[in-house]
């Protein structure tokens, strides 16, 4: 129980760099912080208490394994987190050639 | 102490790149072939075949790593390996089902077995490795094409 | 050869829609693994009706696109992402699997967050980061929602899920997993509260890419993936489908609102896209057959006639090269073509009889009569009225009025431009025959009946399995 109210707190402070922070990049980390925090509560849901590593070896018992569909599952979602995230990077370097800053007080050309 | 116009690290980093860059690629080429046995599999190995590269790279600057690799070379890679993975399941589709494993699948935990699940490994980590070496290298050269205007 | 893509594409789902029909609902399963353990993907009457709209509209799109992007260098970039997000969506709503269906998903974003900063001038790229990082905050929100529900029923089968929820019934979890995917999907249709990424990201791109954008993304990402979980996996409640009225008459108002003060043409059809959001998601959250059946035709109009008005906007910009309403004037003698379509699709968006848009939101007002609510009626004939002064402006800023000096040169936009934007205007001329008897019964009453059987769904995973 404890370990998921840590891992919404990972989650938390993911969220409040995005919220907070004026720095494209610490933006760009806190995105990567909440995604790790939302992986890690996946695979946390996958245990079964005194369970062993799901893999089929000789003469081993299959009885009490964890959870190995999520492990598939947060495998994929990591990889959809790279590519969300190098698209970010890249876009950040681009409005670094454009705007000259990182500063995202100052990049506010569209409103209202 | 690095003189002036020498690229790249110190020598203590390219001694030690030079010895073990050629082990990261050979450790990441055993955890793609042996997926489907023991935890790793396509993505995980092609990780850590686009980090030998990029050590390469970082070690000794982009020369020599671009005679090993080149950016032609990368974008090929990239494409082949999504290729030849669609192909690999388009032909599942002519045995029956899209994806069907029709390999024949020897006897469980040796090297040679379980149809097609190795050779989408392989296609996978062709595709991750040089997709993730492409894109440092993407983002690295574009930094020096903007430091190089101002 | 992008086009023959997306012409194949459309026959197919045409294909589909007559498929349904005949056969019912149909299920595939990858790689011969037998659900619940594999994928399926799953044609049901609510996917093809969905399928036939992305389709038709995404090829004429791409149709108009052959000629405006000649003023762009990289093509063949654009052609990729353009079909890889096509893939996304239609992945989308064929899967049968809910982590599938987040693949798909989070394919058809990224595709989409790389094609707002497609110009790369300034503005694009802010917006195009402004909508990336809120889109990824939008997903961690339905990651997280899906991994409860799979923590809580084991399995990640749709059908399979349903059946679970009908034996077991709806626990403690059920709440929070509704307002989890209310967040996530609700920032990928652009319902209120979660609105604040679209009105920087749809003016920002190119045109044909605004017009996917608007026409086709919100509403295959968001509102078709509410539709299905909240219909057919966790069963609608009576405070779920208030909340969700509640969320489409505040999304109408607002959207109307905000957007008769705007001055840029992109910027206010945008807005118009938030309120518009709002009328389908107040029809289809009224839960009777008759606000499901306005819901889903609106979808459907709103598809072709916002994708028309962007593709008009596009033109304007090709043309005189400014998207600001008091600087254009007077373009209706220059360029008929445009002037007619835009007006055909404007009366259409304001429902104005006998254009399309008329009959549906004729149909919503009358299902939220019939089921008592007067309140959200009244205020969806005030948006109604408010978005008929709003496109009144616009027609009055561009088109009619003096024609100026610098104007003078301006011809009429290229051959397929011409000729995606005539197809669009045609369908909001003739949209109002889709509810005739015949064309009923084959297109739209499939999809109604998909929603109203809600947890049933389960039950035709287990009938007809390929």
């Amino acid at each position: 129980m404890m370990v998921y109210l840590l891992c919404l707190v990972l989650f938390c402070c993911g969220l409040y760099c995005i919220l907070r922070k004026r720095n494209i990049i610490k933006i760009i980390v806190g995105v990567i912080i909440s995604e790790y925090a939302v992986n890690l509560f996946f695979i946390l849901t996958a245990y079964r208490i005194k369970g062993r590593s799901p893999i089929f070896s000789t003469g081993g018992d299959i009885s009490n394994m964890v959870d190995p569909l999520p492990q598939a599952l947060v495998l994929t979602a990591i990889v959809i987190g790279l590519a969300t995230t190098a698209l970010l990077v890249a876009l950040a370097m681009r409005i670094y050639e454009k705007y000259g800053t990182f500063d995202i007080t100052k990049i506010r050309e569209l409103r209202g | 102490m690095s003189k002036e116009g020498e690229k790249g690290m110190s020598l203590i980093v390219k001694t030690i790149t030079r010895l073990t860059v050629g082990l990261i690629l050979l450790y990441g080429i055993y955890l793609v072939l042996h997926g489907h046995v023991s935890p790793g599999g396509g993505f995980a190995g092609g990780v850590i075949i686009a980090l030998s590269f990029i050590h390469l790279m970082l070690a000794y600057g982009k020369e020599a790593a671009f005679k090993k690799l080149s950016q032609s070379a990368a974008s090929f890679f990239e494409s082949f390996g999504a290729i030849l993975f669609l192909t690999i399941a388009l032909l599942g589709l002519i045995a029956g089902y899209f994806f069907s494993n029709f390999l024949p699948k020897g006897e469980p935990f040796r090297l040679f077995s379980a149809g097609i699940i190795p050779l989408c490994n392989i296609a996978v980590s062709f595709k991750v490795g040089a997709g993730l070496f492409a894109i440092f290298v993407a983002l690295v050269l574009l930094k020096l094409d903007s430091e190089k205007k101002e | 050869m992008g086009n023959f893509t997306t012409l194949a594409l459309f026959c197919f789902s045409m294909l589909a829609v007559r498929a349904v029909n005949s056969q019912g609902t149909l299920v595939y399963s990858l790689g011969g693994w037998r659900p619940p353990a594999g994928i399926t993907m799953v044609l049901d009457g609510l996917t093809a009706f969905m399928l036939a709209t992305v389709n038709l509209v995404a090829f004429l799109i791409a149709v108009y696109a052959v000629d405006y992007m000649e003023k762009f260098t990289s093509k063949w970039k654009f052609y990729s992402l353009y079909l890889l997000m096509l893939a996304g969506m239609n992945g989308v709503l064929i899967s049968g699997d809910i982590f599938n269906l987040f693949v798909f998903l989070e394919i058809a974003s990224v595709a989409s967050y790389a094609l707002v900063a497609f110009g790369t001038e300034r503005h694009e790229l802010e917006a195009a980061f402004k909508y990336a990082v809120m889109g990824t905050v939008g997903s961690l929100f339905i990651l997280i929602g899906i991994v409860f529900l799979y923590s809580f029923s084991s399995t990640l089968n749709m059908a399979d899920m349903a059946n679970f929820f009908g034996e077991k019934g709806p626990g403690n979890v059920t709440i929070m997993v509704s307002v989890l995917f209310i967040m996530g999907f609700g920032l990928k249709a652009a319902l209120v509260p979660f609105h604040a990424w679209l009105p920087d990201a749809h003016p920002s791109p190119p045109a044909p890419i605004s017009a996917i954008l608007s026409g086709i993304l919100i509403k295959s990402l968001g509102v078709y993936t509410l539709v299905r979980i909240f219909y057919n996996v966790i069963g609608v409640t009576p405070k779920l489908s208030s909340v969700l009225m509640f969320l489409g008459a505040l999304s109408m108002v607002i959207g109307v609102f905000l957007a008769i003060g705007q001055w840029d043409f992109k910027r206010l059809l945008a807005y118009h896209s938030i309120s518009q959001i709002g009328y389908v998601v107040l029809g289809i959250g009224l839960g009777t057959p008759l606000g499901i059946l306005g819901g889903l035709f609106h979808l459907f109009n709103h598809s072709v006639f916002k994708s028309l008005l962007f593709l008009n906007s596009g033109a304007v910009e090709y043309a005189t090269g400014t998207r600001d309403l008091r600087k254009t004037g007077g373009l209706f003698q220059k360029m008929p073509l445009t002037g007619s379509a835009n007006l055909i699709a404007s009366m259409s968006i304001a429902g104005i009889p006998p254009f399309n848009g008329f009959w549906s939101k004729l149909i919503i007002i009358i299902a939220a009569v019939q089921a008592g609510r007067y309140g959200y009626a009244g205020w969806a004939v005030l948006a109604s009225i408010l978005t008929l002064a709003s496109f009144t402006k616009v027609m009055k800023y561009v088109y009619y009025g003096k024609l100026e000096e610098k104007w003078n040169k301006v011809k009429e936009v290229p051959f397929f431009m011409k000729l995606a934007m005539a197809a669009l205007a045609i369908i909001c001329l003739f949209g109002g025959a889709l509810l005739i008897g015949q064309i009923n019964r084959a297109f739209l009453q499939p999809a109604v009946e998909v929603i109203l059987n809600g947890r049933n769904y389960g039950a035709m995973l287990f009938k007809r399995i390929l």
